[in-house]
């Protein structure tokens, strides 16, 4: 294992994107930091600017609008990245799956400029905050 | 004003409108023109002073609906405006954000999503389809439908 | 030679979905001080008022239970509202006892997380980590009721789907009388807090006259002085037989509303309590047969002020047209009216301060376009909390 991955799965640092989600993934995730369930304590830490970040955490439907600024975060993060298509929507587009303004999912958007990008999916609407980490730990030992 | 005033008041503007309907106890429905729907806006705003909701645009099959949805607070009672457009193929009506700026977002949205123009908006812009969204490409009318893409 | 003069701008966004829909800001600012406000929207739009004309009345309330996460039980109840009376069905009593209660607790619970994403906005992460820990017990409440944290899909046409349970009363009780002791606490701790006095008081003023201009609703009205409340004027479940207060605040400024919402949370606990003792026995739902041609609208009160929705019907089983507007689409513009005029620093907390859903604002990059300094959200937070930082150094 280079010294990369090590340090990646030691400590992940996500950040946080919106495509068009319906906020209660987000609210989640928010919730991941606060005292309940604190996965600060894992070393999971929240950050502001993709070029921090060591995994995407994705929701949402991916709207027309959202989809090219959805690729340029990707292309700002550092690689490996992993993208986490959180909620039911970011994983296969959900109940709004026949809007006409919706082009997701998300793993269609992120392998259109990057084949190779690795996704990991956590379904759920929304994704229970256990489920969220249960998904980051599975995604983080397959590295 | 309680219910019985605030009805008596609506029929001032009798001439303006087609019909004046009430189907449950705190829901007004007038119908009017669509040249002559400002006027009746103003009407409910300053004469009246109910508070704006938004705006409906419907595609009625042989022409276009906007429902102007008010409320009036004090009865709690809900007033709507219904003018119709008959012209289905440059669809027009006259802006009341001039007047009324909580009105700009209502009046843009059904601008993008049906194509009816508002005469006298102050910033008709495209405000919730896409940058790449093609002109001309109305996706409330009923021509397009809901598609399993 | 005359000096072409360019105005500045910040742009906010675009991956800043501060409510339902995610938005981009446009700050045109002279020096620290923001002279206009633009906005832009789409990037969250995904074209429901369509997909609801694609399903059948019934399925509607599940489609737009998912507008936005947090007023997940005030969108299908306005909706079913505008069904009902178009089929003039009367639902079962305890049914709209249920949907009371499940309302309220949702009000409880969005307060709090604004509550605390306001103090993390302006460098008080201590409000924030407290407010959400006393969030979780209403979301467990919530969640052994209707079974999901969020998104509870409770409110059916003709009544509810998940009935409370008689054997739950007492815990609920139990649970709202610990909340209520730990939101004493916090309100009396946010409300008497020096600090938060001198950062939240006098910005982002919203006056009555421009609260009545732009037609706001909900706490960002009654924030300014304007007495509105669907629940009060216009009362639909069983808001007619409790005994409530409508909360108003005549200053406009951001803690007009920070009192405002903290108040509001007891109101609603109260409400809780009295429906849950009033709770009637019987079925909470009926059979509906058919919805007949018509049109309808309903309006709710929903934590962030009136969710309306107007439906209208052929006779068939899907909708012809669904419109739904929530109370941040007539909030928002209103920042034309309370940013302009305020500092660069303020402009996080003012936008904040209509409560859209903003568990998103990770996310915003702004452009000097004068000094060509590239702020991001990390920058404009660090802004704001200085200031915070400056400010509780000088009450030292």
């Amino acid at each position: 294992m280079s010294w990369k991955i090590w340090s990646l799965k030691k400590s992940p640092w996500v950040f946080h994107v919106n495509t068009g989600a319906c906020n209660n993934c987000d609210i989640e995730i928010v919730n991941l930091l606060t005292p309940k369930f604190d996965v600060e304590r894992f070393g999971i830490k929240l950050v502001g600017s993709p070029r921090h970040a060591d995994a995407l955490l994705v929701t949402g439907v991916v709207t027309r609008q959202a989809a090219p600024r959805l690729q340029e975060v990707y292309r700002q993060t550092s690689k490996p990245c992993v993208v986490f298509a959180i909620g039911a929507c970011a994983c296969d587009k959900g109940i709004f799956h026949n809007g006409y303004h919706v082009v997701g999912p998300v793993d269609k958007i992120i392998k259109e400029i990057d084949p190779n990008a690795i996704i990991a999916y956590v379904p759920g609407c929304p994704p229970k905050p256990e489920a969220m980490i249960s998904g980051v730990v599975k995604a983080l030992s397959t590295l | 004003m309680n219910q019985i005033e605030l009805k008596n008041k609506l029929s001032e503007i009798k001439d303006k409108l087609d019909a004046i309907e009430q189907k449950a106890e705190n829901r007004i429905y007038l119908t009017c023109k669509a040249e002559n729907a400002c006027a009746v806006n103003r009407f409910l705003l300053e004469d009246i002073g109910a508070r704006f909701c938004v705006a409906t645009g419907i595609d009625a099959d042989d022409c276009f609906e906007i429902i102007y949805h008010y409320s009036y607070d004090q009865t709690g009672c809900c007033i709507n405006i219904k003018a119709v457009i008959s012209d289905r193929e440059k669809p027009a009506i006259e802006s009341i954000t001039p007047f009324l700026p909580a009105a700009e977002w209502a009046e843009r949205e059904i601008h993008d999503i049906l194509g009816i123009d508002f005469k006298n908006h102050p910033n008709l812009r495209r405000l919730i389809l896409a940058d790449d969204w093609p002109e001309g490409v109305y996706p409330m009318r009923k021509e397009i439908k809901a598609t399993n893409t | 030679m005359k000096k072409i003069v360019k105005k500045p701008v910040i742009a906010v966004g675009p991956f800043h979905p501060l409510q339902e829909e995610m938005e981009f800001f446009q700050l045109t600012v002279d020096g620290e001080i923001v002279t206009d406000i633009d906005m832009r929207l789409s990037y969250n739009h995904r074209g429901i008022e369509k997909i609801s004309e694609s399903l059948q009345f019934d399925q509607v309330p599940f489609l737009i239970s998912r507008i936005c996460g947090i007023c997940s039980a005030s969108h299908p109840l306005a909706y079913v509202q505008a069904a009902e009376e178009i089929a003039d069905i009367k639902p079962p009593e305890r049914a709209l006892y249920v949907r009371t209660i499940i309302n309220e607790l949702e009000r409880i619970h969005s307060h709090i997380l604004w509550v605390g994403l306001a103090g993390h906005f302006i460098g008080y992460d201590t409000v924030f980590m407290w407010a959400w820990k006393y969030r979780e017990p209403v979301l467990d409440l919530l969640e052994e009721i209707t079974g999901n944290r969020n998104n509870y899909g409770n409110v059916k046409i003709g009544g509810c789907r998940e009935d409370i349970p008689n054997e739950i009363k007492p815990r609920i009780l139990k649970e709202l009388d610990e909340i209520e002791k730990k939101m004493d606490m916090l309100t009396k701790a946010v409300l008497d807090d020096p600090v938060l006095h001198a950062r939240l008081k006098g910005v982002g003023i919203l006056s009555k006259a421009d609260a009545i201009k732009y037609a706001v609703v909900g706490p960002t009205a009654r924030g300014s002085g304007v007495d509105i409340d669907v629940r009060r004027d216009d009362p639909y479940a069983v808001y007619s037989d409790l005994d409530w207060n409508v909360i108003t605040q005549p200053e406009g400024d951001v803690f007009a509303k920070a009192v405002v919402r903290l108040l509001e949370t007891f109101e609603s606990i109260k409400m809780v309590r009295q429906a849950l003792k009033k709770l009637p026995d019987g079925p909470v739902t009926i059979e509906v047969k058919e919805i007949p041609p018509g049109e309808a609208v309903g309006h709710v009160e929903a934590p962030r002020g009136e969710t309306f929705h107007y439906v209208r019907s052929d006779g068939g089983n899907r909708p012809v047209r669904h419109k739904v507007r929530a109370p941040s689409y007539v909030n928002v513009p209103s920042f034309k009216a309370s940013c302009i005029g305020e500092k660069i620093a303020d402009v996080t907390i003012t936008l904040a301060a209509v409560d859209p859903c903003y568990s998103c604002t990770e996310r915003v990059a702004a452009v000097d376009s004068r000094s060509n300094v590239i702020h991001d959200y990390e920058n404009l937070l660090r802004l704001s909390r200085e200031k915070t930082e400056k400010i509780k150094e000088g009450k030292k």
